[in-house]
This record gives structure tokens, C-alpha cells and sequence, in this order.
């Protein structure tokens, strides 16, 4: 049986391959750039409000920071409790035109021993975890000097 | 100047793991507080309670929740959830409370019976909130967020593994010393080297456990101490409760992503820099005039980041400033003479008000052999989740 393949949250992301890319929201009068998307109002105080429109944001950045989660996370993480625990990184990414910092976790086989801080970085489609009928995607951080 | 309020009375239930309910520790610490004071229950105009939190939320109605448990006696009752600030926020009610003239004489009491492991959020299938999300979709634990603090020091200012093991080695050395602490044994730099890694940089021993305890303190109107007899009490000066300013900048628990700069210049300094600056302005004083600090040391990397943050020494500094033994007891400025949260682990909604209870102890100058000689004026500090910090100021 073949599964679907879902993201894991609606709207946050998009496209395949190459053109994959986060989306965030703009905001018309004031150009204030947010992930996750705010579709409701704009959360800069000094803005009068304006139409949030929705916008991909830059695939590459640099790394502001990384770490790893040696130990299982509670649910609502999904894992297999039958399985050894195999850690993975995390790293936030600073974009440098939204001026914004996002975290993901690396693309798998990524440790933490293969970065260091303003390593660039580009966003990849990634898999969070499967049940028996869905695959649920997820964006991933890739360095772009190391190979998968 | 806001106008000082008294702190008549303090008191803690020991930190560990009870296997009980928070209740018991919270009246435990609220009859050890009244005692403190010399005030009987059934002379509480007002109870506050720090909501008790089940990862990110407030599972219990905390103030009537003690109210009950210690006896209704008809007080006015409210119940504040800030997060880790909540004690310090259930504090700035009571004080608000005194200085509109609502209430002479308050109880503010917070306890806490800590789960398991990792705090989690609430169950259920809840993409709306950014807490569950973080956990979905990432796996970010608290500690993964102390790890990303962490190597972005070590990147921008050289800290070393070795540094933040010599913040655990302090807090340790000065948490045997404390009976309310839950960990009271001296830690080697070697055992914090040989404990698990957590969340790279950090280790098992750099990362704050989660506790029970309950924390305690009376607060009243500088008039009713003095009818009270209160010769020269102990005077909460300042609490800051501030929120941060858009855009903020830092990654902060549990947003998946910062602000955007994009449009908006951020202001100078962080969050946690103007959590300190709101309480130094309240308070009318600055770093120079501080005795001690109690600072939130999730991680040991966090406590040197306070550092930077209450301005005891400039950006990048803080190791210096660990180095020198300036934040060791007998130093320029200690920090955590308590033992802080390495050696109490967090018990959430008690752990602002036990800061304060240390800085009581040390004002009066009945700490023992944690005592800061001399100590005229301490500041707590603390950051949790949601855009929530404190600060509070006391004076003697």
C-alpha cells in the first residue's frame, strides 16, 4: 500500500527538488516578513495593518547556531519506541534578506561534527516520520559543502 | 519610584523528588512563611498562587488551590501563570495589590510536583499552539534550545566546554551548603566531562533537573510591618514583568522561528537585557550597587549569559568574570549563592519566589555559610516560555 505524503503542517512549505522553500507571510503595508506564517494580522506595533500575502522565503542561509537531541523526545514527537534511539541535529538558520532566524532539523546522516557556526545552509525536502498511511513531510536543513 | 512593599516572611519546602502533591509542598512553604512572619492565616487579606504548569499551561487553579488547603478564611484569591515567571508575576500582583491599597498583608505561594523527564506539552492533536508544534514537528526539547544558547557563545565569544563546567562546579559547592536545595553534593569539572551529552554542548550535568518544591513568601504594606513590629525589614524595591519588543531577535523558547528584522530595526539589547534594565530603572539603582544575583541558570551556559544580561560585565565577558571568581561567594558579585537551579533543579512556579526567599535570607544575613557579607541589595532574574521574564529588586 502506498502512503500519502503529507506535510506535517499545512502551508508552511512547498515545492519539490530544487524549488523546495519555506513560506511565510508579508506584510503589504509594512513588508514585515513572518514564519510561521501569521495570516490574521501583522504583529509589528507600529504598523497600521495590512494584507498578509503569502511569500517564499530565501532556501539559503547560514548557520546562527546548531545542536543535537541525544535523547528521545516525549510525544507529541513521533518515534518507535522498538527502535534505538539515533540522535539528530538541529540548526538555526539566519536568512539574510527576511533577517530572520529558522530552526529544522539537518538533513539525515548531518551531525553536528559537520558544522559550525556561518556554514551556509539550504533548505531540502525532508521526511519526519511514516505511519501506515501517511508520510509526513517536513523541511530539512543541508549544508551546501557536505554531501548527504 | 514605584514605592516599596515589606517581605515579612519566607519559606520552602525542600526541592527533591517527593513522589507527593504540589499541595503539601505549598502549604509546607506557606506555614513555614507565616511562622517566618509571625502572621496567622486567618490574617491573610489576599493569597496569590503561581500556577501550578503542566508544560506550558496552568493545570490547577494555584491561590484558591492553597487557600482551601490551608482553610477558607474569606481572603481575596488570584492565580497567575507567567511561565517560569509566574512566581515572580504572582509577587507583583500581591505587591499591586498592597500599594492600591486593596490588601495589607498577602501570601504568595507557588509548589510544584515536576513530571518525568522532559517537560511536554498538553496532550492532543494541537497545531494552533506553537508549543505543541515545536515538539511535532522538531522534537525541540527545553534542553535543545539550552544547546543552541550554548554554541553560539562558544562561537562568538570562545567559551569552552571547561567554562561552563566551572559554572556547575560553583553552583554545586554552593548548593551543599543550602538544606532546601535537592542536590547538596560538591561536582567536579572531570564528573561534569564524564556525564551524558544532552544536547550538544551540554551534558546531563550542565542542564537544570526539573523538582518538586513549593516556595513561599508574606508580603505587606510598609505600614502594617511597622505595626507589626517589623524593625528594618527586608523591602522588595522593584519587579519587573516586561515583555519583549518586536522584532525580537533572539530564538526564544518555544518559537520555531525569531521575528523578522526585515522591516523594523530591533532595539538595543535583548529580552533578557531589558527584563534586568526594567528592574534597574524601577529599582533606582544599576549593577554597580548589587550585593548578589540569582539568575536562572537552566544551563550553566545560561548563567553566564545573565551575567552579560544584568550588565555585571560587558558583552562576551562573562567567562572573564566566572574566571576572576568575581561570582563566587566572597567575590565582587556572587551569583547563585543559593546553589541556583543546578543545584535545586526547577520546580516552575516556585522557582522565582525561592530566588527571592534566598535574597531575603541573605539581606537579613541569616544565609550560614552561604552567606554574602554585608549584603545590603540582591536581584533575581529569570526567563520563561511565551515572551515571559522577571526581575525583582530587594533591598535592606
Amino acid at each position: 500500500m502506498s502512503r500519502t505524503r503529507t506535510p506535517v503542517v499545512t502551508g508552511w512549505f512547498a515545492g519539490e527538488g530544487d524549488d523546495f522553500r519555506l513560506l511565510g507571510t508579508r506584510c503589504s503595508a509594512c513588508t514585515s516578513v513572518f514564519f510561521p506564517r501569521e495570516d490574521a494580522f501583522c504583529r509589528n506595533p507600529g504598523c497600521p495593518g495590512g494584507e498578509l500575502v503569502e511569500v517564499p522565503l530565501s532556501p539559503r542561509g547560514r548557520v546562527w547556531s546548531y545542536t543535537d537531541s541525544r535523547y528521545r523526545p516525549p510525544s507529541p514527537y513521533v518515534t518507535d519506541p522498538e527502535l534505538s534511539w539515533e540522535p539528530y541535529t538541529l540548526i538555526a538558520v539566519e536568512l539574510e534578506s527576511e533577517r530572520i532566524v529558522v530552526l529544522g532539523q539537518a538533513a539525515p546522516g548531518i551531525t553536528v561534527a559537520d558544522l559550525t557556526v556561518g556554514m551556509e545552509v539550504v533548505v531540502v525536502p525532508g521526511v519526519l516520520n511514516e505511519d501506515a498511511e501517511t508520510t509526513w513531510t517536513t523541511w530539512h536543513w543541508q549544508p551546501t559543502g557536505v554531501a548527504a | 519610584m514605584t514605592g516599596e512593599v515589606a517581605v515579612l516572611g519566607v519559606g520552602m519546602h525542600p526541592w527533591g523528588k517527593w513522589g507527593r502533591g504540589f499541595v503539601e509542598y505549598g502549604v509546607t512553604a506557606a506555614r513555614t512563611a507565616l511562622a517566618d512572619a509571625g502572621i496567622d492565616w486567618r490574617d491573610i487579606g489576599s493569597i496569590v498562587g503561581a500556577d501550578t504548569v503542566r508544560g506550558g499551561y496552568p493545570g490547577y487553579v494555584a491561590g484558591a488551590t492553597f487557600a482551601k488547603a490551608l482553610g477558607w478564611q474569606g481572603a481575596r484569591v488570584a492565580s497567575v501563570y507567567a511561565a517560569c515567571a509566574s512566581g515572580a508575576q504572582a509577587l507583583n500582583t500581591a505587591r499591586a495589590q498592597i500599594l492600591a491599597g486593596l490588601a495589607d498583608v498577602v501570601l504568595v505561594v507557588g509548589a510544584d510536583a515536576a513530571p518525568k523527564g522532559f517537560f511536554r506539552p498538553a496532550g492532543g492533536d494541537r497545531p494552533d499552539d506553537p508549543d505543541w508544534l515545536r515538539f511535532r514537528v522538531l522534537g525541540a526539547t527545553n534542553p535543545t534550545y539550552f544547546g543552541l544558547y550554548a554554541r553560539r557563545r562558544m562561537a562568538l565569544y570562545a567559551d569552552t566546554l571547561e567554562d561552563f563546567a566551572q559554572v556547575k562546579v560553583k553552583n554545586a559547592a554552593l548548593g551543599a551548603l543550602n538544606p532546601h536545595a535537592r542536590y547538596r553534593k560538591k561536582v567536579t569539572a572531570e564528573e561534569v566531562a564524564g556525564s551524558a551529552v544532552v544536547a550538544d554542548p551540554l551534558r546531563l550535568l550542565d542542564i537544570c533537573a526539573t523538582s518538586d518544591g513549593g516556595a513561599a513568601v508574606v508580603l505587606s504594606s510598609m505600614d502594617f510591618a511597622r505595626r507589626h513590629g517589623a524593625a528594618g525589614p527586608v523591602r522588595i524595591r522593584a519587579v519587573s514583568t516586561v515583555t519583549p519588543s518586536y522584532p525580537n531577535t533572539v530564538l526564544d523558547l518555544p518559537d520555531i522561528a525569531t521575528d523578522s528584522a526585515a522591516a523594523v530595526r530591533p532595539a538595543d539589547g535583548t529580552f533578557r537585557a531589558s527584563i534586568a534594565r526594567a528592574a534597574y530603572e524601577e529599582a533606582g539603582i544599576g549593577p554597580e550597587d548589587l550585593s548578589l544575583a540569582e539568575v536562572y541558570d537552566l544551563s550553566t551556559a545560561l548563567e553566564l549569559q545573565w551575567y552579560e544580561d544584568l550588565g555585571l560585565c560587558g558583552e562576551g565577558e562573562a567567562v572573564k568574570l566566572l574566571r576572576e571568581g568575581a561570582t563566587s561567594l566572597g567575590g565582587r558579585i556572587p551569583v547563585n549563592v543559593s546553589g541556583g537551579l543546578a543545584s535545586f533543579g526547577e520546580a516552575v512556579p516556585a522557582q522565582a519566589i525561592a530566588q527571592v526567599c534566598e535574597l531575603t535570607w541573605q539581606l537579613r544575613g541569616s544565609a550560614g555559610d552561604r552567606q554574602v557579607a554585608g549584603a545590603r541589595v540582591g536581584i533575581t532574574a529569570n526567563q520563561g516560555l511565551f515572551g515571559h521574564g522577571s526581575s525583582v529588586v530587594a533591598v535592606r
